[in-house]
């Protein structure tokens, strides 16, 4: 038999907290990302020896510095937070989609098409179709992996990853099928003369569009979600399929609609991230952001506002590591070291917020 | 016939990188957790190795030259501790600090992607401005192979040895882990904290324990495919070309199509790795129909995980409680 | 007199503001079969959870061979000798029979081969039967059952509990069970068996322990107890309660079911050709120990069930238009029909609710789709959340917190309050005051009294059988699925009831 030790009760246990007042919410948080600038500020210390203060304000100049450098990083911010908008409804029905990069490179190739083949259109009617196509593939990418839940159950986080896989192979092919000029691997800047398909240029910048698009989305996504009826229905199926049933909602067509939304707004991000930004397309034309986008919409606990602040901070992180880079002769993989510590941080502070600490002897310790 | 033998040599040396990182993915997904992460964690197996021997090489002059079985001696250790700490850090956040798992696993991904183009872009800078970073002594080491050793054998030694040590070491690993988890009684422990953590609670199992080693031991593993890749694979050198991260997603994809079963990855890592480089052996085809082709491995992957479920296959189902957080509520 | 194997001293579990036991003080004999005998709530479980090291005790000692012990953990449990079959199984789906009994054994399990064995001999000492690699999904719920017992034996307990192991099984099968314990018992193991069940308790056990409401009543030697004595002590005296039974005259038919058959997720037949009917102005009561369909019968006739072909209910609209069939039917479908059904589930937060949303949200749960356009109408939600809240004083710091914050019982007037809102023609309530404290007991007892008097037909299932017999007009009995009888709350008495709930008389000729 077992030996059978005589010992006290557990040292610290769990407890849910209630909740915690929006207030002390916002700090825990604005700590967490300020502990991630300082444990980034030492690396970027210990690697390259400059001073920290010096760092950030090179950071700053980075993303802020010129106007030009302000539109890249609004752009950047543009371009994840459609994304993520996109996820929204997906993730807040607890739907895993895990497939935006795919989706948004399905949206991309059909818009490099869509320029490329039709570029015999007028640009008023080249930009709707364009914008249609890219929602419609975005659509189906997302369709099938939902069909699968749907009717099989099968499990959409795997589905929608490998999905991604293949439309990255779907876009190696195009790429190559499309190379200009010949032997180069890339498809080349699409329409350069003639600027066919892309986003016209106001207030000074290309980008501009985007922030409208973007901006627009975002207020259409918050009123969906808060105020209509689907957003309703995909708010009870996140929280309860059992209460949805008993609520008279059809779980798999819910499942179905919000996951064609979630493809297409993927899908017209591609749109944007090729007519609006590249004018090229290659497999970096999603470049990762389908997934940080994830990230950004899990933490914004999907509210629109604040996934455009989580993705300023990122795009800023991004560009402005970017400038560390070069002026220190080091390569730009550093901003996503950056964001990746910090992604660390914001994902562990979420514990603070919703647990608290027990200690024994009944002791009551708030812990931040 | 050469060019079969060809296809087999490259799919085994593709398949090895993959292998491990199914190999540890296995672990890892046996104890119930889905680490989406596995694509950093041999990023940082790959570069912590790749540092760690260059700094010893560079150490070491003509007059007294880098030994390779020393170099072997510390890129393996350095690259499983590596990994193993970004399986860490997931197992930090996901069980300690109950963070979501699949987020946490991108988040990871994301960061040992970043730590190891950063070091490894630096490495290639510190080399000189049109040089790569290179390793010759240890990819040397890496890449010996018995036929090297002894001498040409014919097809059946091209076919089969005429690899380096780390291919050999992965099939042992999976026939390992396979006999591990489900032979043992530790690998049964294990499996139930991945099926169904209450049972395994009830039956006196120390869940978090159990988490944390599966996850911190299965990076480990999952790290040394990047180890293979960088010494073996690309001989040495780095390149920021993200080849690393598509394999990574291979290996997650390859434990679905192994069912959960690591014997099974010894020939499925092979079959992907024919699947991938099938196109070159298929005339006619056009470099933009090659790319067609590279995209069967995730195919078949998705098919057999939407027949897996349209079947409800009990025996090929993920663990029962693969992502779900387990937390013994109060008591 | 035996020596104690277990003994308790004031023990005391509580869960937040409930007492789920209070000073319980008993012992456990060695090498005896001891009966536990409780209603539902009584607290049964939960005092053996402490044993098993699932819960911790609040209060009180747990001695085990005369030394105090502390049970931390069910490894602790196991160290002690002391093994739990669970009413849930903690079984691993896909593993076989041997290697379920294999986890957490540690260093002494030994290989599978030896496991075999072990459980052969096991098999052969004390009657089981089972194949070692039978894989848990292939099991029947009995087979499950065993191998519980087996892996209980098999890590070596001396002291046995059982929790409702036969409220899963045939007739047949309890009866090979007990075989089994009393070959336990014959070999010197201490076995405790929870239950609800009379007669089995008379057929298998030494001793006889009562609980009532988380009280330790008495523990009685079976021989000198009987039928009588055992159901007075687990349902106590009649207590008055005062709970008003107004009568309404005109009574029409309005929900007539008929040959009602339902089996539940596990293959298990939960629904026994049920048949009764309705009536407008009248609470039905349905008593039996929870499990025995309450919950499928309801679902059943709110369109949430998959029940057997055959079956037919019909809903018999007010003003004697022509009746509709509901069965096939998905909940939205029948509210469609304009058929004006109200129910609040069992799982109040998981079903009835949305409990991360605010109460005004959830008011809107199930007529979100109401009116046209595709936005929802939040006028409507906000205004019935305030009449909701005034009327019913639910206690909540805005009408948008989210209502899982609330107590047990705003919780309950929330759920309750949409429902009779919706001016239902039938309102079904499952276990409506479970977790209530008095005051909002009494408000949910006036409300349905209200519904009753304006005409609605009020489905009552309820696990207190005094409210019951205070509150009802008719009362129909389930057990093991089946309608036991169905008796007039005004003249029924209590032990009568208690019976028909725990024994199956009926059902040997309901036909199976």
């Amino acid at each position: 038999m077992q030996e059978y030790k005589n010992s006290r009760e557990p040292l610290i246990r769990l407890t849910k907290r209630d909740s915690m007042p929006l207030g002390s919410r916002i700090v825990v948080r604005l700590v967490s990302v300020v502990l991630a600038m300082l444990v980034c500020a030492v690396l970027i210390y210990a690697i390259t020896g400059i001073n920290p203060l010096v760092v950030y304000r090179t950071m700053f100049e980075g993303a802020f510095g010129s106007k030009s450098r302000i539109w890249s990083t609004v752009k950047e911010m543009m371009l994840l937070s459609c994304i993520a908008i996109g996820l929204a409804p997906a993730f807040k029905m607890r739907f895993w989609n895990i497939g935006a990069e795919g989706q948004v490179l399905v949206g991309g190739i059909v818009t490099a098409g869509c320029m490329i083949y039709l570029n015999k259109l007028p640009s008023a009617l080249l930009l709707p179709v364009m914008v249609l196509c890219s929602i419609l593939a975005g659509a189906l990418w997302g369709l099938l992996p939902a069909l699968f839940k749907a009717k099989w159950n099968t499990n959409e986080t795997l589905a929608t990853l490998m999905m991604n896989y293949v439309a990255i192979q779907l876009t190696s092919f195009f790429v190559a099928k499309w190379e200009n000029p010949y032997g180069s691997n890339t498809v080349g800047i699409i329409n350069q003369s003639d600027q066919k398909g892309w986003f016209p240029q106001v207030m000074g910048s290309r980008y501009f569009f985007c922030v409208v698009l973007v901006l627009l989305l975002s207020v259409m996504m918050h009123i969906y979600l808060k105020y209509t009826k689907h957003g309703f229905e995909i708010s009870v199926v996140g929280a309860s399929e059992n209460t949805a049933r008993y609520a008279g909602i059809n779980v798999s067509w819910v499942m179905i609609r919000t996951m064609l939304l979630s493809g297409a707004i993927c899908g017209l991000s591609g749109f944007m991230a090729v007519a609006g930004a590249s004018h090229t397309i290659s497999v970096s034309t999603a470049g990762g952001r389908g997934f940080t986008a994830i990230i950004v919409a899990w933490m914004a606990k999907f509210d629109a506002a604040t996934m455009l602040l989580i993705s300023l901070l990122l795009a800023f992180l991004q560009n402005g590591a970017g400038e560390i880079a070069s002026k220190c002769g080091l390569n730009d993989y550093a901003s996503q070291m950056i964001i990746g510590i910090l992604l660390f941080f914001l994902l562990g502070c979420e514990f603070f917020i919703n647990y608290r600490p027990v200690f024994r002897h009944g002791k009551k310790k708030e812990v931040r | 016939m050469g060019g079969l033998v060809t296809l087999f040599q490259a799919a085994v040396v593709f398949g090895t990188v993959i292998m491990f990182g199914c190999i540890g993915e296995t672990i890892t997904e046996q104890a119930g957790n889905l680490n989406l992460g596995v694509p950093g964690i041999m990023y940082l197996g790959a570069i912590s190795s790749l540092c760690a021997v260059y700094i010893y090489e560079g150490s070491c002059s003509p007059e007294s030259p880098a030994s390779p079985l020393i170099c072997i001696l510390i890129a393996v250790p350095t690259a499983f501790l590596g990994a193993a700490l970004g399986g860490l850090i997931y197992a930090f956040l996901t069980i300690t600090l109950r963070a979501n798992q699949n987020v946490t696993g991108l988040a990871l991904s994301i960061f040992g992607s970043g730590v190891a183009n950063f070091f490894g872009g630096s490495l290639n800078t510190l080399a000189g401005k049109f040089e790569q970073v290179s390793v010759p002594v240890s990819s040397s080491a890496f890449s010996a192979s018995p036929v090297s050793l002894i001498g040409d054998l014919g097809v059946p030694g091209q076919l089969f040895l005429s690899y380096g040590f780390l291919v050999y070491v992965a099939i042992i690993l999976a026939v390992v882990v396979q006999y591990f988890l489900h032979h043992t009684g530790a690998g049964l422990d294990l499996r139930t904290v991945g099926e169904n953590p209450q049972a395994a609670d009830a039956a006196g199992i120390n869940v978090i324990k159990n988490k944390y080693l599966a996850i911190c031991i299965g990076a480990g593993i999952s790290g040394l495919g990047g180890l293979y890749y960088v010494m073996d694979y690309i001989k040495g050198t780095w390149a920021n070309d993200g080849s690393i991260e598509k394999l990574g997603w291979l290996a997650v994809a390859l434990v679905i199509f192994t069912g959960w079963k690591a014997k099974n990855a010894i020939w499925g890592a092979y079959l992907f790795g024919v699947l991938y480089w099938m196109y070159l052996y298929i005339p006619g085809l056009t470099r933009a129909s090659q790319e067609i082709f590279k995209m069967l491995p995730y195919v078949v992957t998705i098919l057999v995980l939407v027949i897996g479920s349209m079947k409800n296959s009990r025996d090929k189902q993920p663990p029962a409680a693969l992502g779900q957080a387990y937390f013994r509520e109060e008591r | 007199m035996a020596e104690a194997a277990i003994t308790l001293q004031n023990v005391t579990k509580r869960f937040g503001s409930v007492e789920a036991n209070r000073d319980v003080s008993m012992e456990i004999r060695r090498g005896e079969i001891l009966a536990l005998l409780g209603e539902n709530g009584s607290g049964k479980t939960t005092l053996m959870n402490m044993l098993a090291g699932i819960y911790y005790p609040d209060e009180g000692k747990i001695l085990v061979d005369g030394k105090h012990v502390n049970i931390r953990d069910p490894k602790d449990a196991y160290a002690l000798g002391i093994g739990m079959v669970h009413q849930h199984f903690k079984l691993v789906d896909v593993f076989s029979a041997v290697e379920n009994v294999m986890v957490g054994g540690g260093k002494k399990r030994g290989d599978v081969r030896e496991a075999r064995a072990k459980i052969r001999e096991i098999c052969d000492k004390y009657g089981f039967s089972v194949d070692p690699d039978k894989k848990v999904y292939d099991m029947s719920v009995s087979e499950k059952q065993t191998l519980e017992i087996i892996k209980v034996l098999y890590r070596g307990a001396r002291i046995l509990i059982l929790d409702e192991p036969t409220a899963v099984l045939t007739p047949q099968e309890t009866e090979k069970l007990f075989a089994v314990m009393r070959n336990m018992k014959a070999d010197g193991k201490t076995v405790v068996i929870i239950t609800h069940k009379l007669h089995e308790v008379l057929s298998i056990s030494d001793r006889v322990a009562i609980l009532r409401k988380g009280e330790y009543i008495d523990c009685v030697d079976t021989e000198t107890a009987s039928t009588e004595s055992l159901t007075e002590m687990m349902v106590g005296k009649k207590v008055d309660l005062n709970i008003e039974r107004p009568q309404v005259e005109k009574k029409q038919l309005r929900i007539e079911v008929k040959g009602l058959n339902c089996y539940n997720a596990e293959g298990v037949q939960v629904l026994k050709n049920v048949d009764f009917e309705l009536y407008s102005g009248e609470i039905l009561g349905i008593a039996g120990v929870s499990g025995n369909g309450q919950k499928e019968l309801l679902e059943s006739i709110a369109g949430l069930q998959t029940v057997l072909p055959g079956a037919s209910i019909i809903y018999h609209p007010p003003g004697g238009k022509e009746g509709v069939e509901l069965i096939g039917k998905t909940p939205r479908q029948i509210r469609e029909l304009g058929v004006h059904l109200s129910f609040v589930p069992e799982d109040r937060l998981g079903m009835g609710l949305v409990g991360t949303m605010g109460m005004w949200e959830n008011m809107m749960l199930k007529d979100y789709s109401v009116g046209r356009g595709i936005f929802t109408d939040k006028k409507k939600p906000r205004e019935l959340a305030e009449q909701v809240r005034k009327e019913l004083k639910v206690v909540t710091p805005g009408l948008s917190t989210p209502v899982r914050r609330l107590s047990g019982g705003n919780v309950q007037k929330v759920l309750v309050g949409r429902e009779i809102a919706a001016a239902p023609a039938v309102l079904m309530t499952a276990y409506a005051v479970r977790g209530l404290d008095i005051n909002a007991s009494y408000t949910i007892y006036q409300l349905l009294n209200e519904q009753k008097l304006s005409g609605v037909a009020v489905l009552y299932v309820g696990e207190d059988l005094d409210v019951l017999l205070e509150l009802c007009d008719r009362i129909l009995v389930l057990c093991g699925g089946q309608v036991s009888g169905i008796l007039d709350g005004r003249s029924a008495k209590k032990e009568e009831l208690g019976r028909k709930m725990t024994t199956v008389e009926v059902a040997a000729d309901a036909g199976v």
